[in-house]
C-alpha cells in the first residue's frame, strides 16, 4: 500500500517561487502524470517526492509514512531518469541487479530477479552488455528494469521517453503502461507531452507556474478543463476561445450569434474544441484563411468576426481558403470561463 | 589567362606553406628529441668514451656509467629519498585535493569562483620566496631535513593540479548517475565508492603520477630543506660541479626517463584539465 500525500508543498531557489503551495493525493495504485511545459515546476516536485530535492516548507507522506526527513534510499521508492543513467562501468545484469546488492539480497535471488525483469523488459539477450554498447532505446529498458526489479511501492519517472524518436515512443508508452499496470506499483511520470499523459494517465495533474491547476481524468481534463490555461494546453490543436456578451437570462451573444449558457452578469469567454462544430445553415459565420487535410479530417483555420478560430471537419468536406462556412457548435460541449480568474464557469 | 596564374600562385604558396609547416615540426621535434637522444647515447657509453671526443651517435650499450652512477656513495639513498618524497606526495595531494575537486564540482558555495582563483594563486607566489622562511619554520617544528617535511611542500606545489583535474573529472560525470545510487540503496558515500570512483579511477591515477612528477623534478625547495636525506634532484644538483661527466649524465637520465614516461601516460587527462577535448 503506497498512498501518497503532498501537503502544502513549497519550493524557492533563492527568490525564484518554483512551487506555491502545492497539495495533491495520489491512491494506490494509481498512475498519475504531472504535465506541464517545461519551468513549471513538475520535475521540482517529481524530485521533493524522491528526496533529490528539499521541499522549502510543506509535508509528503508516502504510504502513511512521513518522508521529508528520510533519504531517497529509505523511501520505497525507485526511479526512471530522463537521461537514463545507466551505470556505464557495470554490465547490464549488474546495472538492474544494482539495488538488489545493495539490500545484499543473496546471489540466487538476485540473478533470478534481473532475469525476471529482463524478461518483462525484453533486454534478456543484453545482460552481458555495457551501456556504451546500447542504443537509446535500450537503454531505457535497462533503466525501467532496474527500478522495477526493486519492486518498489512507488516509481518515479522524470520524463523518460523524451529522448527517444517517436516511433519508439509509441512503442514504448504502450509497453510501459502495460508493464507499470501488472507491476502494481504507484507510479508518477513527469512529461511535457499531452499525448503521452492522455494515453497513459489514471490522472493528469496539470501544471502551470509553479501550482496544480486541474488534476483530473483525461477525459475529464479534455471535456472539462477547469481553467484557460488547462482548456489551451491540452488538446492538438487547442480549444478556440471567443468574447461572449450576455444576451438576457442565460444566453449569450457569440460572434453575433445567440447560444444557451451559463446565468452569470459580466461577460465571459465561450470555448468549444475545434472537432466539436459541425456545418449547418445557421451557426458563426466562418471565413476559411487556410485549409490542411490530414488524412482523416480536414483542419481548416478561419477567421470569426477577427479571432482565429480552428476547426476539424470531415476529410470528404471540399473546402478552399476564402470559402464562407457556417459552422455550429455542438451544444454540449460548449464550455465558459470568466476572464478575471481564467477559470470555468459552470 | 589569369585565372592560371593565380591558380600556379596559389599552389606556390601552398607549397610554401606546406614547407614552412614541415620544418617547424621537424625543428620542435628535435629541439624536444636531439638533447634526450644524447643524454641516452652518454648514459648508455662506458665513462672513458663519454669522457672522450668526438663522441659516439650510436649508443655503445655499455653499462659503465650506470653502474658508476650507482655505486656513488649516497646516490642509492638520495634516489630512495626521492622515491619515497614523490610518494607521499602522491597520496597527499589526492588525499587533499580530490575531495576539493569534488566539492567544486557538486556543491554551490558562497566564494567558489574565489576558492578556484586562490587554488591557481598558491603558483603566483615564486617558491625561493616561500623556501627561506619555511625553512625557518621548519627548523622550528623539526620538521627540516625529513622526507615527510619536503613532501608538504611538494603537496602545497601538486594540490592546485590535483584539485582541477579532479574537478574536471568529477563534471564529467553527470549528477545523475549518483541521484540513481541514491534512489537504489545507497548513501552518499556508498554511492561514491561505487559508481563515481569507479569512474574517475583512471583519472585520479593520472593526477597522482602527475604529483609524484612534481615532486620528482623538484629541486630548489628539496636543496633547501634538506641536508642530510636530499633527494635525487638535490643530491645531484649538490656535486654538480664535481662530479664526473659520465655521472650527471646518468643521473640526468635517471631524472627524466619516469617523469617522460609517466607524463606520456597521462597526457590524455593533462589536455582535459586544460579545456582540450581529450582523444
Amino acid at each position: 500500500m503506497a498512498q501518497i500525500e503532498i501537503k502544502n508543498v513549497a519550493k524557492r531557489f533563492g527568490t525564484y517561487q518554483a512551487l506555491h503551495d502545492i497539495n495533491l493525493t495520489i491512491q494506490d495504485q494509481e498512475f498519475m502524470v504531472l504535465l506541464g511545459a517545461s519551468g513549471c515546476g513538475k520535475t521540482t516536485l517529481l524530485r521533493i517526492i524522491a528526496g533529490l530535492e528539499t521541499a522549502t516548507t510543506g509535508e509528503v507522506w508516502i504510504g502513511g509514512r512521513r518522508v521529508d526527513d528520510l533519504a531517497p534510499k529509505d523511501r520505497g521508492i525507485a526511479m526512471v531518469f530522463q537521461n537514463y543513467a545507466v551505470f556505464p562501468h557495470l554490465t547490464v545484469f549488474e546495472n538492474i541487479g544494482f539495488g538488489l546488492r545493495m539490500q545484499k539480497l543473496p546471489n540466487d535471488e538476485v540473478k533470478d530477479r534481473v532475469e525476471r525483469t529482463a524478461e518483462l523488459m525484453h533486454i534478456e539477450q543484453l545482460l552481458k552488455r555495457y551501456s556504451g554498447e546500447l542504443s537509446g532505446g535500450q537503454r531505457q529498458r535497462v533503466a525501467v528494469a532496474r527500478a522495477l526489479a526493486m519492486e518498489p511501492d512507488v516509481i518515479l519517472m522524470d520524463e523518460p521517453l523524451s529522448n527517444l524518436d517517436a516511433l519508439l515512443r509509441m512503442e514504448m508508452r504502450a509497453e510501459l503502461k502495460g508493464v507499470l499496470a501488472a507491476s502494481n506499483t504507484t507510479a508518477i511520470y513527469v512529461t511535457h507531452d499531452q499525448v503521452e499523459a492522455m494515453s497513459m494517465a489514471d490522472r493528469i495533474s496539470v501544471m502551470h507556474q509553479g501550482e496544480i491547476v486541474q488534476a483530473a481524468s483525461p477525459i475529464e481534463v479534455y471535456r472539462n478543463p477547469a481553467a484557460e490555461f488547462v482548456a489551451g494546453f491540452i488538446g492538438n490543436p487547442p480549444m478556440n476561445f471567443l468574447p461572449a456578451a450576455p444576451a438576457g437570462d442565460g444566453k449569450w451573444s457569440v460572434a453575433g450569434q445567440v447560444v444557451d449558457g451559463p446565468s452569470s452578469g459580466k461577460p465571459l469567454k465561450f470555448a468549444i474544441r475545434p472537432e466539436d462544430m459541425r456545418p449547418a445553415d445557421t451557426g458563426l459565420t466562418a471565413t476559411a484563411k487556410v485549409v490542411e487535410p490530414l488524412g482523416a479530417h480536414l483542419l481548416i483555420t478561419c477567421e470569426v468576426q477577427g479571432s482565429m478560430f480552428r476547426a476539424v471537419l470531415d476529410s470528404d468536406m471540399s473546402v478552399k481558403p476564402g470559402d464562407q462556412l457556417t459552422l455550429a457548435p455542438q451544444p454540449d460541449r460548449m464550455r465558459w470561463f470568466d476572464p478575471d480568474t481564467t477559470l470555468a464557469v459552470a | 589567362m589569369t585565372a592560371v596564374t593565380t591558380d600556379a600562385v596559389a599552389t606556390d604558396t601552398r607549397r610554401a606553406g606546406r614547407w614552412v609547416y614541415g620544418s617547424a615540426v621537424v625543428l620542435l621535434c628535435a629541439w624536444v628529441i636531439v638533447p634526450l637522444y644524447f643524454l641516452l647515447i652518454n648514459t648508455l657509453s662506458a665513462p672513458e668514451t663519454v669522457n672522450s671526443f668526438p663522441k659516439p651517435f650510436i649508443p655503445e650499450f655499455d653499462l659503465g656509467s650506470l653502474t658508476f652512477f650507482a655505486n656513488f656513495a649516497g646516490m642509492l639513498t638520495a634516489l630512495k629519498n626521492s622515491i619515497l618524497v614523490a610518494g607521499l606526495t602522491m597520496i597527499m595531494s589526492i588525499v587533499i585535493g580530490a575531495p576539493a575537486g569534488y566539492a567544486l564540482s557538486r556543491f554551490d558555495f558562497h566564494g567558489k569562483e574565489l576558492f578556484r582563483l586562490l587554488i591557481l594563486l598558491t603558483r603566483a607566489f615564486p617558491l625561493p620566496l616561500l623556501a627561506l622562511p619555511l625553512a625557518v619554520m621548519f627548523i622550528q617544528t623539526g620538521l627540516d631535513d625529513t622526507v615527510f617535511g619536503l613532501a608538504l611542500v611538494h603537496t602545497t606545489l601538486a594540490i592546485p593540479f590535483s584539485v582541477l583535474i579532479t574537478f574536471a573529472l568529477f563534471s564529467g560525470i553527470p549528477l545523475e548517475l549518483e541521484e540513481a545510487a541514491w534512489t537504489l540503496g545507497c548513501t552518499r558515500l556508498t554511492a561514491f565508492s561505487k559508481v563515481v570512483l569507479p569512474l574517475i579511477l583512471p583519472g585520479i591515477t593520472a593526477s597522482a603520477i602527475f604529483a609524484f612528477v612534481i615532486s620528482w623534478n623538484e629541486v630548489f625547495a628539496a636543496a633547501v630543506l634538506t641536508i642530510e636525506n636530499r633527494t635525487l634532484t638535490a643530491f645531484l644538483l649538490q656535486n654538480l660541479d664535481t662530479s664526473p661527466l659520465h655521472l650527471k649524465f646518468a643521473g640526468g637520465f635517471i631524472l627524466v626517463v619516469p617523469a617522460l614516461i609517466f607524463i606520456f601516460a597521462v597526457r590524455k587527462y593533462l589536455f582535459a584539465m586544460w579545456g582540450i577535448a581529450s582523444r
